[in-house]
């Protein structure tokens, strides 16, 4: 870098080399910035794994370090979906536990005897700081250092991605996100430079994507649309080929290396786009190259005979295509892309996608928690990308398109949206700080340089970057060097930089503003910075840091701390046997076997309908029934959540529907309308006998009434419907000490001494149980 | 039945009395045994008088093999000097085998501080500890239920010599006993059950007797302890205490109501225990309490001069049977616990035993994890401990650390008592760690430079 100016212009090499160990430091405090932003969950609560999936992650990552990757590989997990079991390494995106495990053994392999939860915890704020380098990686390629360090700076701590990625987080999101930006940072730079060798990384790094998250597939769409678009607006060139075509052929080849993946990469129809795409890329280029080779008019008789035969071969590709797809149900499409493309697919038709929140539409309030002000400034980025429009930069554009479109669809794709609003409104703060204090240069005359230090001075994080950038930038030739920085290829500098640079120049003539203004706009932008810095700390402190396994409560004599989930998931790991079989809610499956260590029923990883359907009838249906199916899978503990005590809202009262609807969904006999009063779900004294007999009303309100003497339900704010029962089928074992989880065991099956006459009386008893049993598919 | 083991005690006692060498006769005898936790503490008060012609330098104390078994500690003291001016002087006792002792019988051997001239009498203070000791009767409980044990012993004292006057009294935590042995005379006030006086009776007499009572004192056991005590020369001892928790009393049988636990209290699980309590070092600071699922926030740590307590709950109430693992960690600072010996040597004087109050270990571990480079290890202790030593690889270490590991069973907290580690060590060592990550910044630096500088294209530009 320092060498490759010629010695006529030693100052300015200086005050590259300079304006480079700036932003070498700036990069540096954004890394640290978006490390520490999210350790405020180990501040405030403790270094532990969130949530539910962490805790499955977690378990593998264990499973990894103890017994090597081979074993990881061929692990049959026998702990979960009993009696089916699961093969975790043929499931599993392996990209997360990889990553950690190969940090964890490095850090072992150097006497640092870091234990696995800790690297687990800490993967994710390390890996939001590397997104954080290849999102001002790939802001630089689209429009320059300056709006990269702006877009790094605003990635660090923007709260849609804090929200998947404190510490503890422990989630493919963690490093896939990363592997997102980075994907399409090589793709870019391929795009600028059209180096092979970028065009390599980009495929490995797409292969590293493909390892870590499902979301790959956003990747291998937006790249043929981007593709596709440069095409039909006439940008194609060789640098377009390079940067596509290996990544079509390597990347699917690496892709199908990952078990989870396999043939699914040529497969199912969320690959279909790049294949298509990658035919018209070669025609597109055969053409170009005939168009080369032959005079004019022979090239119109070409023309001719490609389309003709183009066409041809399209249509037999397309058939082909459609027979294959229109042979499976789904049209090839998983479910969870096909509720992307049709939002209201999954409520229609899996109820299994729709009961999770995350996969929800989000609502207007989340879009301003989440991107925060990146949402104002988003317009302005665009219309900076279109002045003037480069292969980069309508990338972009495109990348913003439709990441606001499937952030539309399912709250959880908001991650995706985030990194976009960052690039834009990087490029847009960047763009009008350049203005800004290019023309109160302009105004200030010789003089300004002071000025501008000033400036400086004043104004708060984001803005001495953007300074220091622009005052770079009215260099004009600068920004291409600074591009093509690595060790002095000048050969890099890509053809589409010079028009806009030059404009640039222009630019600046034209749009001077009156001095005033672009101070006042200058300390409005800082004002928005300030705030934007203000809600996103707030976020990663308040909303976003809580663990979920611990529960805290701020009361008058002080801070009061609910851990009743890892007391009875210690109470099962210790207390029970080690072959014991829990049944819960799905929700809980991961906890309980990362946690206590027993072989569950269901987990997170809902991959059998049928069998979540089991359990939902279970919970569903009368205690006796419940019985013959949780006894007809070996059951022997059965584990609910209940928040009635305390004021937990999310317990499985309240997720009950969903069990009734899972449920079911498979075994027609469960029917929701049973469950409720006029449409109303309610636990009260109105609500239906259904309700107030099936299990999961019994096991959650058993010997309630007695801490209160009425059964007041604090979530649903009533009392309860049933008050005084008992249980004949289970036995309490455990609850915790604030009620919200509760143990059952099932009771051993009667001895079969009893007299013919008393066993007749008992059948005549219990004859509403035997007829709901005879319907029951299990016995 | 009785009459035959009289002969042949009487037979035995002869033949050891004239293998022995000494003729000892103990002319009064006194024990107490407080049965009032699940550790049993016996306190035997001997008159020992020297009947033979030469003079006698020891005695032996006979147990019976589960005795034997279960017992945990001996210790032995001399009293000299009348009423007010008593004092105290340690005896040393070590365990001995005797060729013939008579069904397994098990001793040990107590040296006077000075033989015993024929015809002097000395008064001996002896206490030992049993554990696991007491059984649970019924074996099973129910979450109302009160907890009661046996505890079986003899009436008399089982000795090899022969006592003249003897009583035995048993003192139980409350005044619920079920039954009790009754050999005559024998009888019960209150909390305590009063076996004697008995007179002359002969060498390894023995009437079994059982004691069938309440107590709901916490059984807490901790099954396995590993304590790791790392000196680090920078200034700090970190300790990490990994915990292996039970409930060594009658089995929790049948349902755990939290309802009944929460609203009635007294009655409900009164055998159970929530809380416990930890003693640890003055200034003792960064404490923790954890176990492999997270941190438990139920603790309190009060800080003192003299020492810090820690009250602790575990993460649910323990009934019988239960388990619990949990880790406490905490660091001291250093100048308190290590010193320089006057031959150069170092050594560490830290507590053995286990920091829990009132509480068994099965198994105690402690490995002091010496810093890198330190040589010759040697651990001095008061008593017998399985020593070992291993090697540990921590922060960045590359011919790892020596650890000594002292391994103990059946601890009780009478063992809370101060050994030491001595080791040599040059301070030089303390500087490896700095000086490696250094030059390993240094290296990256000048890599980086050298990068920088190299101008790998053929081709001048």
């Amino acid at each position: 870098m320092a060498m490759s100016p010629p010695p006529g212009t030693s100052s300015s090499a200086m005050r590259n080399a300079f304006g480079t160990v700036l932003s070498a430091l700036i990069l540096l405090l954004i890394g640290v910035l978006a490390f520490s932003i999210r350790l405020f969950s180990v501040i405030k609560y403790e270094s532990v794994i969130h949530e539910f999936d962490p805790y499955f992650n977690y378990r593998v990552t264990q499973f990894l370090s103890k017994n090597g990757i081979y074993e990881f590989w061929n692990w049959f997990d026998d702990r979960t979906w009993y009696p089916l079991g699961r093969v975790i390494g043929g499931t599993v995106y392996p990209g997360l536990t990889l990553t950690a495990g190969t940090i964890w053994w490095a850090l072992n392999a150097i006497n640092i005897p870091l234990s696995v939860e800790t690297v687990c915890v800490f993967t994710a704020p390390v890996f939001s700081a590397f997104a954080s380098w290849a999102t001002y990686l790939l802001t630089k390629e689209v429009k320059g250092s300056g709006a990269g360090l702006a877009a790094a700076a605003l990635l660090a701590m923007v709260p849609s991605y804090i929200s998947r990625s404190v510490a503890g987080s422990y989630d493919n999101e963690a490093v896939a996100i990363f592997a997102l930006i980075f994907t399409f940072y090589l793709y870019i730079k391929t795009l600028n430079t059209g180096s092979l060798f970028y065009a390599t990384l980009n495929a490995i790094a797409y292969f590293y994507m493909v390892c870590s998250w499902g979301g790959y597939t956003f990747i291998i769409n937006l790249i043929p649309m981007h593709v596709l678009l440069c095409i039909v607006t006439g940008r194609y060139s060789p640098r377009l080929y390079i940067a596509y075509a290996p990544l079509v052929v390597l990347g699917t080849l690496l892709a199908a290396l990952v078990p989870v993946v396999g043939f699914n990469a040529v497969l199912t129809s969320e690959h279909f786009a790049s294949f298509l795409v990658f035919i018209i890329i070669h025609v597109v280029a055969l053409v170009y190259y005939i168009k080369g080779i032959l005079s004019p008019k022979m090239f119109k008789v070409a023309v001719t005979l490609v389309v003709s035969i183009g066409l041809v071969v399209c249509l037999i590709v397309v058939a082909v295509l459609v027979a294959l797809v229109a042979s499976s149900p789904t049209g090839g499409w998983s479910g969870r892309s096909l509720s992307l493309l049709d939002p209201t697919y999954a409520s229609k038709y899996i109820p299994i996608i729709a009961s999770v929140s995350e996969h929800q539409p989000p609502t207007w309030p989340s879009y301003f928690m989440d991107i925060n002000v990146l949402a104002f400034l988003v317009p302005a980025g665009i219309i900076a990308c279109f002045s003037p429009l480069s292969d980069a930069s309508s990338f972009v554009v495109l990348y913003i398109v439709m990441s606001v479109y499937f952030s539309g669809v399912m709250v959880r794709l908001m991650l995706v949206l985030a990194p976009a609003a960052c690039i834009m409104s990087g490029i847009a703060l960047s763009q009008a700080f350049d203005v800004f204090t290019a023309s109160i240069k302009y105004q200030l005359g010789r003089s300004a340089n002071s000025k501008d230090d000033a400036e400086d001075n004043t104004s708060t994080n984001n803005a001495p970057k953007d300074d220091s950038s622009s005052g770079k930038t009215d260099k004009g030739e600068e920004v291409a060097k600074e591009r093509s920085s690595k060790k002095g290829k000048k050969k890099e500098r890509e053809p589409a930089d010079k028009p806009s640079v030059k404009s640039k120049i222009a630019k600046k003539r034209v749009l001077v503003l009156p001095l005033e203004a672009s101070i006042v706009a200058l300390l409005l932008l800082i004002m928005l910075g300030a705030f934007y810095v203000i809600h996103c700390v707030w976020a990663a402190a308040e909303a976003y840091s809580a663990p979920s396994i611990v529960l805290t409560s701020q009361s008058r004599d002080g801070l009061h701390v609910f851990d009743d989930f890892r007391e009875s998931y210690a109470w099962l790991s210790h207390n029970t046997d080690v072959d014991d079989k829990v049944a819960s809610w799905w929700d809980y499956g991961y906890q309980t076997t990362a946690m206590a260590n027993r072989t569950v029923i269901v987990d997170n990883n809902t991959w059998n309908n049928t069998h979540i359907a089991t359990v939902g009838t279970a919970m569903s249906s009368p205690e006796k029934a419940a019985w013959e199916i949780f006894n007809s899978l070996d059951v022997k503990y059965v584990l609910v959540v209940f928040g009635g005590l305390i004021g937990y809202p999310s317990d499985d009262i309240n997720k009950f529907l969903w069990m009734v609807r899972i449920g079911g969904g498979v075994f027609p006999h469960i029917k929701e309308a049973d469950y409720l009063r006029d449409g109303n779900y309610r636990i009260d004294s109105e609500a239906t006998p259904t309700m107030l007999n099936c299990l999961m009303y019994k096991l959650s309100y058993y010997r309630f009434v007695e801490t209160d003497g009425k059964g007041y339900d604090r979530v649903r704010r009533t009392e309860i419907g049933k008050k005084n029962f008992k249980l004949t089928h289970f036995e309490e074992v455990f609850t915790s000490h604030h009620w919200m989880v509760r143990i059952y065991k099932l009771k051993p099956q009667k001895n079969r001494i009893r007299g013919r006459a008393k066993k007749l009386k008992l059948k005549t008893s219990s004859g509403l149980d035997s007829k709901a049993a005879k319907k029951n598919p299990w016995i | 039945m009785a009459a035959r083991i009289w002969i042949f005690s009487v037979a035995v006692a002869l033949f050891l009395s004239f293998s022995s060498g000494h003729d000892l006769q103990i002319v009064n005898a006194e024990r107490r045994i407080d049965l009032s936790s699940h550790i049993v503490k016996a306190f035997l008060t001997l008159k020992v008088e020297n009947i033979g012609k030469d003079p006698a330098a020891d005695m032996l104390l006979a147990f019976t093999p589960t005795q034997i078994k279960h017992l945990s500690m001996v210790q032995a003291m001399a009293i000299t000097g009348k009423k007010k001016k008593k004092t105290y002087l340690p005896l040393d006792v070590k365990p001995t085998e005797q060729p013939d002792a008579p069904n397994d019988t098990g001793y040990f051997l107590v040296s006077f501080a000075t033989p015993l001239t024929p015809g002097e009498t000395v008064t001996l203070e002896v206490l030992y500890i049993l554990t696991h000791s007491l059984e649970p009767f019924p074996s099973e409980i129910a979450q109302s239920e009160s907890q009661l044990v046996y505890y079986r012993d003899s009436a008399v004292i089982l000795s090899p010599y022969h006592i003249k006057q003897q009583t035995t009294f048993f003192k139980t935590p409350s005044a619920r006993v079920e039954s009790f042995t009754s050999v005559d005379p024998a009888n019960r006030a209150g909390k305590e059950i009063k076996y004697g006086p008995y007179e002359d009776r002969a060498p390894y007499s023995y009437a079994p007797v059982i004691v069938h009572f309440e107590n709901n004192s916490p059984f807490a056991v901790v099954e396995e302890l590993v304590r790791e005590i790392e000196i680090s020369h920078w200034g700090s001892l970190q300790i990490t205490e990994n915990y292996r928790l039970t409930h060594g009393g009658a089995r929790h049988k049948g349902v755990f109501s939290r309802v009944d636990y929460q609203s009635r209290r007294s009655i409900s699980g009164s055998s159970s225990f929530n809380a416990l309590l930890a003693v640890l070092p003055p200034k003792v600071n960064s404490v923790y309490y954890r176990d492999n699922i997270g941190n438990i926030s139920t603790s309190h740590l009060r800080t003192g001069f003299k020492k810090s307590e820690l009250e602790f709950e575990p993460r649910y109430p323990l009934f019988g049977g239960w388990r619990a693992t949990f880790i406490i960690g905490y660091r001291v600072p250093l100048e308190d616990y290590l010193f320089e010996a006057p031959d150069g040597r170092r050594y560490l004087n830290f507590t053995f035993g286990c920091p829990l109050v009132e509480t068994i270990v099965n198994k105690l571990t402690i490995k002091v994890v010496l810093p890198e480079g330190s040589k010759d290890p040697s651990a001095v202790l008061p008593f017998t401990v399985n020593q070992d030593l291993q090697v540990k690889y921590s922060y960045l270490d590359i011919v790892g650390r020596t650890v000594v590991v002292l391994q103990k069973d059946n601890v009780v907290p009478t063992h809370n008592v101060p050994f030491q580690v001595y080791y040599t060590f040059k301070p030089i060592y303390m500087l490896a760690e700095p000086f490696m990550l250094v030059s390993a910044f240094f290296f990256v630096f000048v890599a980086s430079l050298a990068y920088v500088h190299i101008d790998l294209n053929i081709v001048k530009k």
